[in-house]
């Protein structure tokens, strides 16, 4: 496992909204190929460090980042660097499923569109259809691609999410408790497509469920009040943590 | 005792059952106010509402009933000669009666006397007091009158004894109901909805009672001038008939005016939407807090300036503007100093208008464009759109149907604007499609055949509410399509 070249690098990330401080000097690794599960009870910042992986968090009024964050090498918050390119090679999931109301097709094609990865009609079909695949969803919607992208259920909704997201090929996929809008068994859908995907792209996933970075993820980051408690290998982090604070939050003692 | 007397002593009434029945109900706990059903001001409103509202009502009942029992008395009483002359000399001695009723109420006795006997004149006596009288009036009269006077006090005392003894009854009422487990807040609450209902019904009656009249009186004009002569006519001429030429009654043709009100909509909106819209986008996706803070009550300023105040905007400097540009504009293209925009025009209403409308355009599509999710903004975001690509592609599709609906409005309202075109857009009907020619609106021709000296009974004047009639369904066509519009895409989109 520690031979895995890391992807995404963050050192000493600091982030402030407003006066209020809510990542101290974190440091931590995103290995590639690898899903990363950051867990910790609400408030922790958990959230707050996803965001500053592919600068979401630009979008917040008073909202400030310190430190650095390397993708391959490159400064992510570097002047040179271009946010919107960026957000192309990281992309994101959300909570809530949010495809757009356009038709699902619309919605797969709409970051191929934007980024001018496609151009003729067929090329806009074959990222439509692969990408669906690899969302698992081609199947249950190849029939009513023009139907609205909100007509799906729940679960269908959040793969044709994850399905968009991967229409861009990104290199890294941050997910943000991607699967707590869910069912169990859209959840399940949505947890074993994780595991494809993550031949194919990084992934740093957020949640709430302890037994879904366990099944789902092989490196855990275990969030605190803002600070990173610990990481480590998940079989490691489950069985045996290094810190009281993790033992006790796995344990259910708190959060 | 007059009414405003009555109308304070009812209150009174209301506020002493008020106090009783409060303090009725606090009697009745035993010192645990948990004993009661419903807190003690509420057993007070209860008593308070059963003395007043049923005294209110029969005293609003009597005033209305009143003067028509004692108007139909007194004409049935007026003398059988009087009474042969037809409705409109007897409406015209009735008239007369109760000014003569007036005078004598101010007159005193010895001069009553005079009156009675016939050594003092009417009319003169009467002057003097003050009551012009429209003949010299006739002794009928004076008899008539006093008849009047007492039927009118009579009626008086008679009302203020029947409201305050229900106000009496209706408060002892209310108070022998009030026990412990009596439900008076239920009540209360009761009487509260039936006042919504009320207030509520009033607003939708109002607008049946001007659709009624607006309808009847196009209906006379319409008996008068042919429908398909008004709605397909292209000449709008409504000569004023020279007093007891009947024959000449002009032209009554919509076309014209409607032609002007639509195209100067239509500049309007040409100004008002892209400017509005982006002024919108701007403020709900680009601006910072603090700017959109100060800014967007700056914009929402331009709502609040009256119209007329665009209007002279429009005359004094807008209009001479365009006129003096386009001289110089034709001078140095074609060396003819020669204006070819008036100073009055399509494009002159139009462009002000349109900074009329762009208040209701900017601050309605803004409200649009914040209520989209910022799910959507995000997840557009995430996936590496710029801010615009995201607006032009996410957010503009998503807030379509609500701004469609903004514009809908907004371009009723421009419709229906009446001072900007009055002073700007010209008075001439005609159709043509320069729009730096003078042309005229409905609502513009509506002002003008209602200015001045009217009579009810010409179509030059009825045309103005066949006029007005086609506003409103144009307007209400456009709003019910806006509304159409918006549903059709929110089942879509839900």
């Amino acid at each position: 496992m520690n031979t895995v070249p890391y992807k995404m690098i963050g050192k000493d990330v600091s982030v402030y909204y407003g006066e209020k401080r809510a990542l101290f000097d974190v440091n931590l690794d995103i290995r590639e190929n690898t899903v990363t599960a950051l867990i910790g009870p609400s408030g922790c910042g958990k959230s707050t460090f996803l965001r500053t992986l592919n600068r979401m968090n630009d979008t917040i009024e008073n909202c400030r980042v310190t430190g650095k964050i390397t993708l391959d090498e490159d400064d992510i918050y570097d002047p040179s660097i271009d946010v919107v390119e960026l957000r192309a090679r990281v992309g994101m999931v959300f909570q809530k499923p949010n495809p757009f109301p356009k038709s699902i097709y619309e919605n797969v094609s709409y970051g191929p569109r934007i980024h001018g990865l496609a151009r003729t009609k067929a090329e806009f079909d074959e990222v439509v259809e692969t990408s669906l695949q690899k969302a698992g969803l081609w199947n249950e919607v190849k029939d009513r691609l023009h139907e609205p992208g909100t007509g799906l259920s729940g679960g269908q909704q959040q793969r044709l999410c994850i399905a968009r997201a991967v229409a861009v090929s990104p290199e890294v996929i941050l997910m943000d408790e991607p699967c707590s809008a869910l069912d169990p068994i859209a959840t399940a859908k949505v947890e074993e497509l994780i595991h494809e995907l993550r031949a194919n792209f990084t992934i740093v996933i957020v949640t709430h469920s302890m037994q879904q970075a366990a099944r789902v993820s092989q490196r855990t980051a275990m969030f605190h009040l803002g600070n990173l408690v610990e990481e480590n290998d998940t079989d490691k982090m489950f069985t045996n943590p290094d810190d009281q604070r993790t033992q006790d939050y796995i344990m259910g003692r708190f959060g | 005792m007059s009414t405003s007397l009555l109308l304070l002593i009812i209150v009174l009434i209301g506020f002493i059952a008020y106090f009783t029945g409060r303090a009725r109900s606090l009697a009745l706990t035993g010192g645990k106010l948990a004993n009661l059903h419903s807190l003690p001001g509420y057993h007070g409103s209860y008593v308070a509402i059963w003395a007043v509202l049923p005294a209110a009502l029969v005293l609003a009942a009597w005033l209305i009933a009143s003067p028509l029992y004692i108007d139909s008395a007194v004409r049935a009483a007026l003398p059988g000669s009087v009474q042969s002359q037809g409705a409109a000399n007897v409406q015209l001695a009735l008239g007369q009666v109760k000014s003569v009723a007036v005078g004598l109420n101010r007159l005193n006795a010895a001069e009553v006397a005079a009156i009675e006997s016939g050594s003092a004149n009417l009319r003169q006596t009467l002057a003097a007091k003050g009551v012009a009288l429209a003949g010299e009036g006739e002794p009928y009269m004076v008899k008539a009158a006093q008849h009047l006077n007492a039927t009118r006090l009579h009626s008086r005392w008679l009302m203020s004894a029947a409201v305050l003894l229900v106000a009496v009854a209706g408060g002892l009422y209310a108070i022998r109901n009030i026990a412990a487990r009596f439900r008076a807040r239920n009540q209360v609450e009761r009487v509260m909805l039936g006042s919504l209902i009320v207030a509520s019904s009033i607003a939708i009656l109002t607008t049946i009672g001007i659709i009624g009249s607006m309808l009847s009186e196009a209906g006379r004009f319409f008996s008068m001038v042919s429908p398909t002569e008004f709605f397909f006519g292209t000449v709008w001429d409504p000569r004023f008939a020279a007093a007891g030429s009947e024959a000449a009654s002009g032209q009554f043709g919509l076309l014209p005016l409607l032609g002007g009100t639509l195209y100067i909509a239509f500049v309007a909106m040409l100004f008002a939407v892209p400017v509005g819209l982006f002024a919108a986008i701007y403020m709900a996706e680009y601006a910072s807090p603090r700017l959109r803070s100060t800014a967007k009550p700056l914009l929402e300023v331009l709502a609040g300036i009256p119209t007329i105040v665009y209007g002279f905007f429009a005359l004094v400097t807008v209009g001479p503007f365009l006129r003096d540009i386009s001289t110089q504009l034709n001078g140095l293209v074609t060396g003819n100093y020669q204006n070819f925009i008036q100073a009055q025009s399509v494009l002159t209403a139009g462009i002000v208008m349109g900074i009329m409308l762009i208040p209701f355009v900017s601050s309605l599509s803004d409200d649009i464009i914040t209520q989209v999710p910022r799910a959507l903004r995000d997840g557009s975001l995430g996936l590496g759109a710029t801010r615009s690509e995201t607006v032009k592609k996410v957010i503009l599709p998503a807030a379509l149907p609500g701004i469609v609906g903004a514009l809908l409005l907004t371009a009723s309202r421009a419709v229906g604007e009446t001072m900007i075109v009055v002073l700007a857009a010209g008075v001439a009907a005609r159709m043509q499609v320069n729009p730096f020619e003078p042309m005229t609106t409905v609502t513009v021709k509506i002002v003008h055949q209602l200015t001045g000296d009217l009579e009810f009974t010409s179509p030059q004047t009825l045309v103005a509410f066949a006029l007005g009639i086609t506003l409103f369904v144009i307007t209400l066509c456009l709003n019910i399509y806006a509304l159409y519009i918006v549903r059709k895409y929110r089942e879509q989109y839900e």
